[in-house]
């Protein structure tokens, strides 16, 4: 088979031209504007490929906020919860409740009512989940005890890591 | 000692007798056991009635199939009396037999109530059904008009039906939670029965009308309320002009909470105006709209203040904290709705935004309590929040114009690059063509 | 000089100044339709775009339903340009596939498949496929409800093959379903064995194309023409190409960053007017328009076992059409190859239209 790659006229010697001579007249004027194109070539093709490679590093190293998880999340620290209050974190896209209990212990739950979707909140009064839109109320545990909430709010699981409370999927 | 003619009739005899018995102990046998097998006892009256051809006598007996009565094996007699073993009329009705026939209406309550309020008997069906009710009835309308003799009221046989009645958690029960305004309305509704009655009948007409009608029908959320919600279902009476937040406070507890306290609980019962129901209606509640407060036409606090007067002024006032709410909600969501447009990733901003949404319905819940300073503590923190989403919207803004500048600036890089190379190719092609003429 | 030092030690033990002088000597012949030898060569170029910026997605991307979203969320606002890397990767996917398209039809119509060069065209059929596998299987990864349904219309087009069609539906979900199964196995192709099969298929291409060197339009056959060096000149013009194709895709990053979406729910309804992408929609649309039954078979069956033998078709096209004496033949080709582009074009506008 013939190779038609190889052969045929061609346009030009390489190797001179790699040494930058010109082969003719090695001082015709071309020369300095050649040497400027160079120039301006590599020094160009060099900001340019920073330009690439500079985002790509940047991309390379982590980020401040580490983990992008949604199964589990540092929802606040031990000292925004003191006992007998709650607090609202978010939860993916969907609002959680911290409850640290009077006898100390954290609970985590949904915060979203069963009923229509009201954020719910602690009250330290009756230490029991209430809904304000209209009167639902649901146990430490997430169950629904009273007014129109049809079902429990999911209950999750509390871990501490020192200061932090994480809350994850059960 | 028998005698030979006497042995041979005394064998004949008892030869026929175990013949007979041969046969009719075992039909008895059957027999015994047939009626034991039948899951229902006897019962004359409903093998009778439903052979009937006039409807009035065989409807109560085809209906008493789907009776939760009869689901725990009771029948006509338990309640009617009589003899259900009898196969006669007379023998049936026998008054001597505890025959009560049809009740009259002024004693239906007692003839219900036969069981009904027996504790103890009852204890035998359901130990958690309450055994009060025809107490109760008798402290409603319709138990004190029904007192005094007047038949045209509800007893238990208008609401609950007769002869068909159902569980109250059967769907199908006239008083399931979606049925029972209907079931009210059969004669609230009608102008012609309620004449004489000097209350109104387009309660339901409006009701319909109402959020809560739209929750129970549309949504299918039965714990939205019915008549029998405000009204009580036994004891059904008007909750009184001075009680009306409290049974509207059994969900809406905040806002009767903030009402109790607030000067208008005072104010509203001296002039008996019906608490919650002189701005929001009684039957007819629609959803409420920020046009009901401030002073504009709309507003209910019209009614009764006037320019000047300290009521006006907080309702005004009220009125501007929530409506600067809801412009800084406008702003901030309308500027992040633009970054998102625009290609930028705003959904933690967005769900802080949860915060100011959630202090414009703490304020509006908060005007029950009169007073402007109660509405600017939530408003105040709601302002914040959605001041910190704005915020959140311009850094997305800020940071795409950044993308595009960076962009632009790339964009110059790359085509001056792209010219140089070109620029280059022509150079070396020149020096190459130049190389190969002078060869 | 340090560099020859360099260079002489290297080419004692990799030969390189062998592959030097070979590199040297290939030539790019120059005529009326020279434009369209920078094809091949920009597909490659996209292709390597899309192994950097994929693999920078690979340090944070998740593979599970329960992350997967989170975590291209996570890398468009978290992350230092992820924006930039994750649009350009998807950007660089289509343009990809327009070039390679554009590729394919310009060999196809200039002949670049007749002898000696059969191996190198089945070897971009083979190379079509697994292009347009990548795609499919690397639209999914961000498990918004766009992709999990347009998975799932997919693979149930697939099912619908007589015989293999379901024990293949059930092969490419994972399952009877589109769940996080899927998910993970449309991964495993994605990042691994479609990465490994393009890589020898497109050596063994590249390969073979300097092994019998840039083919020639029939009508130019047997006469001189007019060649260019690929070492320097072509090379940098296609450099220019590359350059530019750079700029067009950070335009299309920041000017039009791909959507998120919002995470896929196996149990909420099809959104209204799903359509899969654009180089999907010609086929989407002609099953569309083709009547229920069709004799006493299904129609859309029919519809997809038509797709089907066309592909084995393109495989056979250069045993089919193998001489350049044939110009009848070339004619037929020409003309069948004039009404497939201008079908595909046709039904992809009107895909767009409906």
């Amino acid at each position: 088979m013939v190779l038609s790659g190889w052969e045929g006229e061609s346009m030009g010697d390489i190797s001179r031209e790699r040494r930058g001579e010109n082969p003719v007249y090695p001082d015709r004027p071309g020369t300095s504007r050649r040497r400027f194109l160079d120039y301006l070539l590599g020094t160009t093709a060099t900001a340019t490929l920073g330009a690439i490679v500079y985002p790509i590093f940047k991309f390379m190293s982590p980020p401040q906020v580490i983990e992008s998880t949604e199964n589990s999340v540092v929802a606040a620290k031990l000292s925004e919860v003191p006992v007998n209050t709650g607090k609202i974190f978010k939860f993916g896209n969907k609002p959680g409740i911290i409850v640290r209990t009077s006898a100390g212990e954290l609970k985590a739950l949904s915060a979203v009512c069963t009923h229509l979707e009201c954020i719910v909140q602690y009250r330290p009064d009756t230490k029991q989940i209430w809904c304000a839109c209209h009167n639902g109320q649901y146990n430490l545990s997430g169950k629904n005890i009273g007014g129109p909430p049809p079902r429990p709010l999911e209950e999750f699981k509390v871990n501490t890591r020192g200061d932090d409370i994480v809350v994850s999927r059960s | 000692m028998i005698s030979g003619a006497a042995k041979k009739e005394h064998i004949f005899l008892v030869a026929s007798a175990r013949r007979s018995i041969n046969i009719l102990l075992p039909l008895a046998i059957i027999l015994v056991l047939f009626s034991l097998a039948s899951a229902q006892k006897k019962s004359s009256c409903i093998e009778c009635h439903s052979k009937l051809e006039d409807t009035r006598l065989s409807g109560p007996a085809k209906a008493f199939d789907n009776d939760i009565h009869h689901a725990r094996g009771l029948s006509c007699n338990d309640c009617h009396g009589g003899d259900p073993n009898a196969d006669t009329k007379e023998g049936a009705k026998d008054p001597r037999k505890g025959y009560l026939g049809k009740p009259k209406t002024l004693d239906i309550p007692a003839y219900c109530g036969k069981c009904h309020s027996d504790a103890n008997l009852m204890k035998r069906f359901n130990p958690s059904l309450r055994v009060d009710q025809e107490r109760e009835y008798y402290t409603s309308v319709h138990g004190k008009l029904l007192k005094s003799g007047e038949t045209r009221v509800a007893t238990c046989i208008s609401c609950h039906s007769v002869h068909g009645i159902r569980a109250i958690t059967d769907p199908l029960s006239s008083v399931y939670p979606s049925n029972v305004a209907e079931t009210c309305s059969k004669c609230h509704a009608s102008a012609d029965y309620m004449r004489g009655f000097k209350i109104p009948s387009d309660q339901f007409d409006n009701y319909k009308k109402s959020v809560h009608a739209k929750a129970l029908y549309e949504k299918q959320d039965l714990s939205a309320p019915t008549c029998n919600d405000c009204h009580g279902n036994h004891g059904a009476t008007p909750p009184g002009i001075a009680s009306v937040a409290n049974v509207c406070g059994q969900c809406h507890a905040r806002q009767a909470e903030l009402f109790q306290v607030s000067p208008h609980k005072a104010a509203f019962d001296q002039r008996q105006f019906g608490e919650c129901i002189k701005c929001h209606s009684n039957h007819f509640i629609a959803k409420p709209g920020d046009e009901m407060i401030g002073m504009g036409e709309k507003s209910v606090c019209i009614t009764c203040h006037t320019t000047g007067d300290k009521g006006f002024i907080a309702a005004g006032a009220m009125r501007a904290r929530i409506d600067e709410l809801i412009g800084s909600v406008d702003k901030s969501t309308e500027i992040l709705n633009r970054a998102e447009r625009a290609g930028m990733e705003v959904s933690r901003p967005k769900f802080d935004m949860k915060d100011s949404t959630d202090a414009l319905t703490h304020a509006r819940v908060l005007i029950h309590s009169s007073s402007t300073a109660e509405v600017d503590k939530v408003v105040a923190p709601g302002l914040a929040a959605s001041a910190k989403g704005y915020q959140a919207g311009l850094d997305a803004l800020a940071e795409r114009s950044f993308r595009r500048k960076g962009l632009a600036v790339s964009l110059v890089f790359i085509l001056f690059l792209a010219t140089l190379v070109y620029l280059k190719v022509r150079q070396i092609e020149r020096h190459q063509n130049e190389s190969a003429n002078s060869a | 000089m340090k560099l020859d030092a360099v260079t002489s030690w290297l080419d004692e033990r990799l030969s390189i100044s062998t592959l030097a002088k070979l590199a040297s000597k290939k030539e790019v012949p120059l005529h009326r339709h020279s434009i369209w030898y920078y094809f091949g060569g920009m597909t490659l170029f996209l292709f390597s775009v899309q192994v950097v910026t994929g693999i920078l997605l690979l340090l944070y991307y998740r593979p599970s339903s329960e992350n997967a979203f989170e975590s291209v969320q996570f890398i468009v606002t978290e992350v230092k340009f992820g924006w930039l890397i994750r649009s350009i990767h998807s950007w660089s996917a289509n343009l990809m596939i327009a070039t390679l398209f554009i590729h394919m039809f310009s060999v196809f119509f200039l002949r670049a498949y007749y002898p000696p060069r059969e191996i190198t065209w089945i070897s971009g059929v083979f190379l079509l496929f697994v292009v347009i596998c990548f795609g499919f299987s690397g639209y999914l990864l961000p498990w918004n409800k766009l992709a999990f349904f347009a998975t799932k219309v997919g693979t149930e087009i697939a099912g619908v093959v007589p015989i293999v069609g379901r024990p293949m539906l059930r092969f490419l979900r994972g399952g009877d379903d589109v769940t996080g199964a899927t998910l993970t196995r449309f991964f495993g192709f994605h990042v691994a064995v479609l990465p490994a099969t393009a890589t020898v298929l497109i050596a063994i291409h590249v390969l073979l194309v300097q092994l019998h060197g840039m083919s020639v339009p029939p009508n130019l056959l047997g006469q001189p023409v007019k060649k260019m060096k690929f070492i320097p000149n072509f090379l940098l013009r296609d450099l220019i190409g590359w350059i530019l194709a750079i700029g067009v895709l950070a335009a299309l990053a920041a000017l039009f960053p791909w959507e998120l979406g919002e995470k896929a729910d196996a149990f909420a309804p099809a959104p209204a007017g799903i359509k899969p992408e654009w180089y999907f929609l010609f086929m989407f649309q002609t099953l569309k328009y083709l009547p229920a039954k069709i004799w006493k078979f299904d129609g859309e069956v029919i519809g997809i076992m038509a797709f089907n033998f066309t592909a084995v078709l393109l495989f056979v096209v250069p045993f089919v059409d193998r001489s350049p004496e044939n110009r009848r033949r070339r004619l037929i080709f020409n003309v069948i190859g004039v009404l497939a582009l201008l079908y595909i074009l046709g039904m992809t506008i009107v895909g767009y239209l409906t």
